[in-house]
């Protein structure tokens, strides 16, 4: 498989940590000079840009929360010329206020260099023809695999999300080698291939890049095998740039982390020490050359640990071993975020309903993510007909719609019939096996 | 003359009738008619039985989600067409019937019809404007 940058990819560990340093500084300067939020926070840590001597001193700099994010919206962590940005992003904002990313023209550049290494891994190279399925628009994952596509000078379908036959249709007529999407989108595809009378064994699809949700080596196994491609995992996150923070080589043996560009760090979630590698943990990870909005020490509320053992593929980046869950109880379904306090909320808002219930979340027959929201009826808004009982339903179901943007299944049930334990009701049954 | 009918929420799962009924008969409550509204997830159990106040606050006791609901129960002999003739009523009176279930009494050659409608006054007015008799309890 060919390696698109081999000078950062493969570079010495005494290399890339001298660039890391250099970077992690000058990251520092920019923001204690730019940032009042940063500047505040680094003061109040004691830190200044000097402190940083070596790349153990990071240790020594505040973290960065999503909050904080959110309090700085739309444009407090801003450090560069507002007159130099090209490009936002934002995140959904399902779950409040929206997190933006700014990309100044080098950003672009240094995005589409990642990105150029993220799919290289999975082997794609000019000739290749790129069928993107992430959403374009504000959602990072579309405009970044374009990016990367166009740096290769591959040939880039931008077909964006759904519309399963019209995608179906091109994947064939096209010759598409390399599919860009959700992974549960990808079994989908599989499943309506199969009403269309396309088989997959004989298009030339090769390999595909999946992401933005959490899924696990089972469902690698079903991609692979019904899609007749290689599956790879991607990581990133819009805070940080969106997709190419890190991902999975042919080996597919936890994913090369860009730690030229990000410098990844385990911690302890709960007393924000550092971890070594090879431990379980938070993984925070410091912007290196972003100009547009640079953070330092983001916690990603993503568990994972530092994999230092040397790759087969010949890169030297450190990898992180496939997601083992969140420090929180953020659910991703359908690639949009939300908690199961967004729920409570909506509940709370229907009279009666109390605020028993319990989620639980599926792939179905259409391996899309399903989920199922049981709410405990109490005696206030039982009635006999069965008629008032639907229109509860459909309340519920409504009010959730318009709240998370997610289709619910609802289940009325009877109180006490969602397990407690200990006391605290088990609110999550996630059975997608991730 | 209004009938208390208890009317009790239950999830579709094995079961469960059976531990409402077990419940019922460890108390001695007699049921005079049931009948269950089914739909994919839940149930709606409504019947008639002969402690309706004492049998509601048992269900209430045992975890169940239960109530008492105002019906009218209507005599008819048992022969062909006495249905009909009701229903014909409540058409050309504009008293709409949320649902309805029966029972037989054999002892005595009727029917009692259990009826849910809307205007519960209109409903019993009507009916006895056109001498049918309604009844407490059966």
């Amino acid at each position: 498989m060919p390696i698109w940058n081999k000078e950062a990819e493969c570079a010495s560990s005494e290399a890339r940590q001298k660039l890391q340093l250099d970077r992690l500084q000058k990251t520092v300067e920019r923001v204690y000079s730019r940032v009042p939020f940063y500047r505040e926070r680094l003061d109040r840590a004691g830190v200044n840009p000097d402190s940083i001597t070596s790349l153990k001193d990071i240790a020594r700099l505040p973290f960065t929360s999503k909050d904080d994010l959110r309090q700085t919206y739309p444009y407090g962590l801003l450090a560069c010329d507002p007159a130099d940005l090209v490009e936002i992003h934002t995140s959904s904002g399902t779950t409040g206020t929206p997190v933006v990313g700014a990309y100044t023209a080098l950003d672009i550049d240094m995005w589409s260099d990642v990105m150029a290494r993220t799919l290289s891994m999975a082997g794609c190279e000019k000739g290749d023809t790129v069928q993107n399925g992430y959403g374009y628009g504000l959602f990072t994952g579309g405009l970044g695999v374009h990016y990367g596509a166009r740096r290769i000078g591959a040939n880039i379908i931008p077909i964006s999300a759904g519309n399963t036959r019209r995608q179906l249709m091109i994947m064939r007529d096209f010759g598409t080698t390399l599919l860009t999407c959700t992974p549960s989108y990808s079994l989908f595809l599989a499943e309506a291939a199969l009403e269309e009378g396309i088989d997959f064994r004989t298009l030339p699809l090769k390999a595909g890049c999946f992401g933005a949700e959490p899924w696990s080596e089972n469902m690698r196994v079903e991609i692979e095998s019904k899609l007749n491609i290689s599956a790879h995992d991607i990581y990133g996150l819009t805070e940080l740039i969106g997709p190419g923070v890190a991902s999975e080589c042919e080996h597919k043996n936890g994913q090369h982390f860009n730690e030229d560009y990000f410098y990844p760090e385990i911690v302890n979630p709960e007393t924000g020490e550092v971890l070594p590698d090879g431990e379980k943990g938070e993984l925070i990870i410091t912007s290196l050359q972003r100009e547009g909005t640079p953070l330092l020490r983001y916690r990603t509320r993503d568990i994972t640990y530092l994999m230092r053992e040397a790759c087969p593929c010949g890169r030297t980046s450190v990898r992180i071993h496939r997601l083992l869950g969140r420090t929180d109880d953020m659910m991703i379904i359908r690639g949009v975020n939300c908690f199961p306090s967004q729920i409570e909320n909506v509940l709370m808002r229907i009279e009666g309903t109390q605020p028993h219930y319990q989620i639980v979340i599926d792939r179905g027959a259409t391996h899309l993510d399903e989920i199922e929201v049981q709410v405990e009826v109490e005696q206030a808004i039982f009635s006999d007909v069965t008629r008032a009982m639907e229109q509860l339903r459909k309340r519920i179901h409504n009010e959730l719609k318009s709240e998370l943007g997610i289709s619910a299944h609802i289940k009325l049930v009877e109180p006490r019939s969602i397990a407690r334990s200990e006391g605290k009701a088990q609110r999550i049954i996630d059975k997608r096996s991730l | 003359m209004i009938i208390k009918q208890i009317s009790i929420f239950m999830e579709n799962t094995t079961g469960r009738l059976a531990d409402v009924t077990a419940l019922l008969a460890k108390a001695g409550v007699n049921l005079r008619a049931l009948s269950i509204a089914d739909t994919a997830d839940f149930g709606i159990l409504r019947m008639v039985a002969d402690q309706p106040d004492e049998a509601v606050q048992l269900l209430k006791d045992a975890g169940f989600i239960a109530r008492e609901t105002d019906v009218i129960g209507v005599e008819v002999p048992d022969h062909p067409g006495e249905l009909a003739r009701i229903m014909a009523l409540f058409r050309d009176e504009g008293v709409n019937i949320e649902y309805l279930y029966a029972s037989l009494e054999h002892k005595v050659d009727k029917a009692v019809i259990v009826l849910k409608v809307d205007d519960i006054n209109a409903g019993l007015a009507m009916l006895e404007k056109h001498g049918f008799s309604t009844i407490p309890s059966f």
